[in-house]
């Protein structure tokens, strides 16, 4: 354990309500410890306000792991801060540096409106997958689970891509706010397994037609998504989404 | 004596147990496809159980409407479970079936829970495996291209299925997916960033919820036929556990205060292996997956207070306590067992780390025979999370764990239909009590939510909406308006208060009261003790809370106050159910039970009975009604896992 004491300097992005204009406001958080989560800390800086009689920075997490994707924003300009391959709750302040000033905004996409300080609506995100996310099977009606023959090397593939968390990094970071990363995340992870096949063509045809629709950008190839990813998603899979979306209009 | 409740009526069908659940369902009664959309199904929570259940039910021609509180119902705390789920698919040859699956269930309860009930979530394990496949779910495979599997405590089978240490969240993707191509069809409607905080009761009857649109801050009424509550566990009363920040009580609290029985509170489970307590700061605690026992060993000093570090401490020198205290399950005892054992080292001053409230969790042997990548490839990603936490490798040095609080075996009491004492409100996975008795064995909570959602609520609910009356309601009704304006009326009683101390500072209070008294070890005097506690921090509670912010805006303090407000009523409840079941039983270890060994000693005689609470007011205890568990088909034993 970390003995020494630490202080922040942050500038937080103030914002009452979707409407309202906002601005940054600066704050100092005293006597931190370095084994503290990032969020933690804004606990601390919560219950300094509440005693204060201020009105808290709202800002949304639960699992608080890494694996749920509620928690996100900029931190210094970099969608879920400054470590590769972590989402926010999983930032410690051993990460940061004493005396150190980290501004703090939310995801900024027109398709992601904020709602309050760094709660932003990823609700578009839900639709995109209403489109078309999923294999269509009924409860009830499958097969014997090992009746589908699935090489190992096929299942790791389509997991790594079927770990996105649905945080919206990759929006955010993306200077178009293109959703492409993960359209393509789910699109992949269903297009490398046999399960998915029968309706590849219309599942891509049908999510990226909601994804235009929601006013996300396009994507020309920047790369900025990918290296925010807290699940390292690869952008290969948005040149997979690329050839199944041609191959299907073709097809139609 | 124990004596059956009127008020409990189980509906636990007779006849041989391997065709009861057949029997059962072909005695339903069926709603034809055509009626099927006039009735509207509320299913609160998204988790695995309330996803599987909004899918299910919309396939078959239902209107559902779903809520939430994150924002989207694919964040439910489901997706952060780690390890796998169980099914008696017997793909190893290893001697596994539906009877041993059910066996090694209701034994790892301490015989407290439904031999029914267990063995019909045993039948229905597989087709839970079979319906996830063809979501799409990557399980892990071999290279051969069949199924996986891993050992989980309690069993001496390996029949978990898993996808790497990320089970919960591609099971959830999968049901959430399911959910949301019945969204796409116009079936299901859904409404997240939502909190349900009230129930709405006509004529007896379930028929409507008020929630809080936790967006705007204002209050909706929304009508329905039936109420299905998936609203998951109610261990975050301790404050520190490994769920996530917005598991609550809430949603079945405020049933309870409208008439739904409250089932054996008091069977709380401590997870043996989770990262220990660093400072008080800590908002939360993570668990390592029970998995890892399946090659890491469990070991602390032989001698007190041996600060050495790890690797400096030879071999005859160690205690692996796990396995000599249980040579035949040895790392994989259950958890419960686990849980004590490391406590027992550490009361000793055998426990390691700066606290000395820590063992080890080593995989030197693992890494030495079978390489580093076996490892990596397994576990990767908790050792991830290990070295991101603690900022310590432990592909080098062991892990260093402790026991934290991971599931509620309680629950709102539910008949064999899942149906709650108010008729029309249902409730699934971790909210109800149903299958785990006094302690739940790892990787059949995952089965149990999908179990519940997938294939028992969509037979059991159509049988109650084919046998009752149900006239049309709207929310204008007076019971709708009631129950809003005492919503209103709490949430303005909150903020009114602006006293001097946090909601949080009071959560960590209440947290530390039932860590100590309602924890691992319970005694007498301890809980007497806790209850007196717990009402004097609930009437400081009332008077001192500061919660800033208004109602009319997103505001999470005043969320969680409310839900504070509540895990201050229901942790008095934890502790008068505790202090009435006087004997040691799975979770639920009295000091004054043990034998002379220290192992929990069971009570059958006056205690094999699900103790069912009903609420009778503020200011009036709550009655105690008993439903007998009765053992036919096995014969309940001293748990034994020596
Ligand atoms: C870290 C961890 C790892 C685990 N690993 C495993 C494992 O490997 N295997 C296993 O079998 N089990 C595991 N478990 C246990 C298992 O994950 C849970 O018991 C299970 O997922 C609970 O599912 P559920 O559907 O009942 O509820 P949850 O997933 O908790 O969902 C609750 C839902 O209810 C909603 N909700 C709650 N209150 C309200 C309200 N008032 N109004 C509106 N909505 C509300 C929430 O928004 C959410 O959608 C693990 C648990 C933890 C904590
Ligand atoms: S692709 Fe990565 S950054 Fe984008 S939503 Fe998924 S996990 Fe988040
Ligand atoms: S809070 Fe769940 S990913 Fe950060």
């Amino acid at each position: 354990m970390n003995k020494k004491k630490m202080t922040l300097h942050l500038k937080i992005w103030r914002q009452a309500n979707a409407q309202a204009p906002g601005r940054f406001v600066l704050y100092t958080v005293k006597d931190l410890s370095p084994d503290m989560s990032f969020l933690e800390m804004l606990d601390v800086l919560n219950e300094e306000l509440t005693k204060k009689g201020e009105l808290p920075v709202e800002f949304d997490s639960d699992c608080r792991e890494g694996i749920c994707g509620t928690c996100g924003f900029v931190i210094n300009g970099v969608a879920h801060g400054p470590r590769r391959g972590r989402t926010v709750c999983q930032l410690y302040l051993r990460d940061f540096q004493d005396g150190q000033t980290v501004t703090l905004e939310p995801f900024r996409a027109k398709a992601f409106p904020v709602i309050k300080d760094l709660v932003v609506d990823r609700s578009a995100f839900d639709r995109i997958m209403a489109a078309g996310g999923y294999i269509s099977v009924d409860t009830g009606s499958a097969p014997d689970a090992n009746s589908i023959l699935i090489p190992k090397e096929v299942a790791e593939a389509a997991f790594d891509a079927a770990a996105c968390i649905g945080c919206g990094a990759c929006v955010a970071a993306c200077p178009n706010a293109s959703a492409s990363l993960f359209v393509s995340a789910k699109i992949a992870h269903l297009a490398l397994l046999p399960q998915g096949q029968p309706e590849r063509h219309r599942r891509v045809l049908k999510m990226v037609a909601q994804m235009d629709k929601e006013n996300f950008g396009n994507c020309s190839n920047h790369g900025e998504c990918e290296a925010v990813c807290p699940k390292n998603i690869s952008i290969k899979y948005i040149a997979l989404m690329r050839r199944d979306y041609l191959r299907a209009l073709l097809a139609k | 004596m124990i004596t059956a409740s009127p008020k409990l009526v189980s509906k636990i069908p007779s006849g041989p147990i391997e065709s009861r659940w057949t029997r059962h369902k072909d005695s339903l009664k069926l709603v034809s496809p055509t009626n099927k959309r006039k009735f509207t199904i509320l299913v609160v929570g998204t988790g695995l159980a309330g996803a599987s259940a909004a899918a299910s039910l919309a396939e078959l021609g239902y209107n559902v409407k779903a809520f939430c509180i994150q924002d989207s119902p694919r964040r439910a705390h489901s997706i952060a479970a780690q390890g796998g789920i169980n099914a008696a698919k017997n793909y190893r040859n290893d001697g596994d079936s539906v009877w041993r699956l059910f066996y090694d269930t209701i034994k790892g309860g301490d015989f407290r829970a439904r031999e029914a009930n267990v063995y019909r979530l045993a039948e229905l394990s597989v087709n839970i495996i079979d319906q996830c496949v063809a979501q799409g779910v990557p399980f892990a495979r071999e290279y051969g291209g069949l199924l996986d599997n891993r050992s989980f405590g309690g069993a001496q089978v390996s029949r978990t299925f898993y996808a790497r240490g990320q089970t919960g969240q591609q099971l959830l993707l999968g049901a959430y997916g399911a959910m949301m191509r019945q969204v796409e069809e116009g079936r299901v409607a859904l409404y997240p960033r939502r909190e349900m905080l009230d129930l709405v009761v006509i004529n007896g009857q379930a028929r409507g919820i008020i929630c809080r649109n936790l967006v705007t801050g204002q209050l909706e009424a929304y009508a329905g036929d039936a109420v299905v509550l998936c609203t998951g566990g109610y261990g975050n009363a301790y404050f520190l556990a490994t769920y996530a920040k917005n598991s609550n009580a809430t949603a079945i609290w405020r049933c309870y205060k409208r008439g739904a029985f409250f089932a054996n509170p008091c069977f709380t489970q401590i997870h043996p292996t989770c990262i220990p307590v660093t400072g008080d700061y800590q908002s939360k605690l993570t668990l390592m997956s029970e998995s890892l026992r399946n090659d890491g060993r469990v070991w602390v000093p032989k001698k007190k207070g041996d600060t050495r570090p790890p690797n400096e401490i030879p071999e005859d020198e160690r205690d692996y306590f796990l396995e000599r205290r249980y040579p035949s399950y040895g790392n994989l005892a259950p958890r419960d067992i686990a849980s004590r054992a490391v406590k027992a080292v550490c009361d000793e001053g055998r426990g390691v780390g700066a606290s000395g409230r820590a063992v080890y969790l080593d995989f030197s042997d693992t890494i030495r025979e079978k390489g580093l990548d076996y490892i990596k490839e397994k576990y990767g990603n908790l050792f991830e999370m290990y070295q991101h936490i603690t900022g310590e490798d432990p592909y080098k040095v062991p892990m260093r764990i402790y026991p934290a609080v991971h599931y509620t075996m309680g629950g709102l009491w539910v008949d064999y239909n899942l149906m709650s004492t108010i008729p029309g409100l249902f409730v699934l996975g971790e909210a109800n009590f149903s299958d785990h008795g006094a302690n739940r064995l790892g990787a059949s909570a995952l089965m149990q939510g999908l179990a519940d959602g997938y294939f028992i609520i969509p037979y059991t609910i159509g049988d109650y909406f084919a046998s009752v009356s149900l006239p049309k309601v709207s929310t204008d009704r007076d019971e709708f308006r009631d129950a809003q304006a005492s919503v209103e009326a709490k949430l303005k009683k909150l903020l009114a208060i602006q006293g001097k101390k946090t909601v949080l500072e009071f959560h960590r209070e209440l947290g530390l009261l039932l860590w100590d008294y309602v924890g691992m070890a319970r005694n007498a005097q301890g809980l007497q003790h806790a209850i007196e506690k717990i009402r004097a921090l609930r009437q400081e509670f009332w008077q001192n809370v500061q919660v800033p912010g208004s109602n009319d805006m997103l505001n999470k303090s005043l969320e969680m106050a409310g839900r504070v407000a509540d895990f201050l009523e229901l942790a008095e409840l934890m502790a008068i159910d505790a202090l009435h079941r006087e004997e040691s039983c799975g979770a639920h270890f009295r000091e004054e039970y043990q034998t002379p060994d220290g192992e929990a000693l069971r009570n059958d005689e006056k205690f094999a009975y699900v103790a069912a609470w009903e609420y009778k007011g503020d200011d009036q205890p709550p009655e105690l009604h008993q439903e007998p568990l009765i053992f036919e088909f096995v014969k309940p034993t001293v748990r034994s896992y020596k």
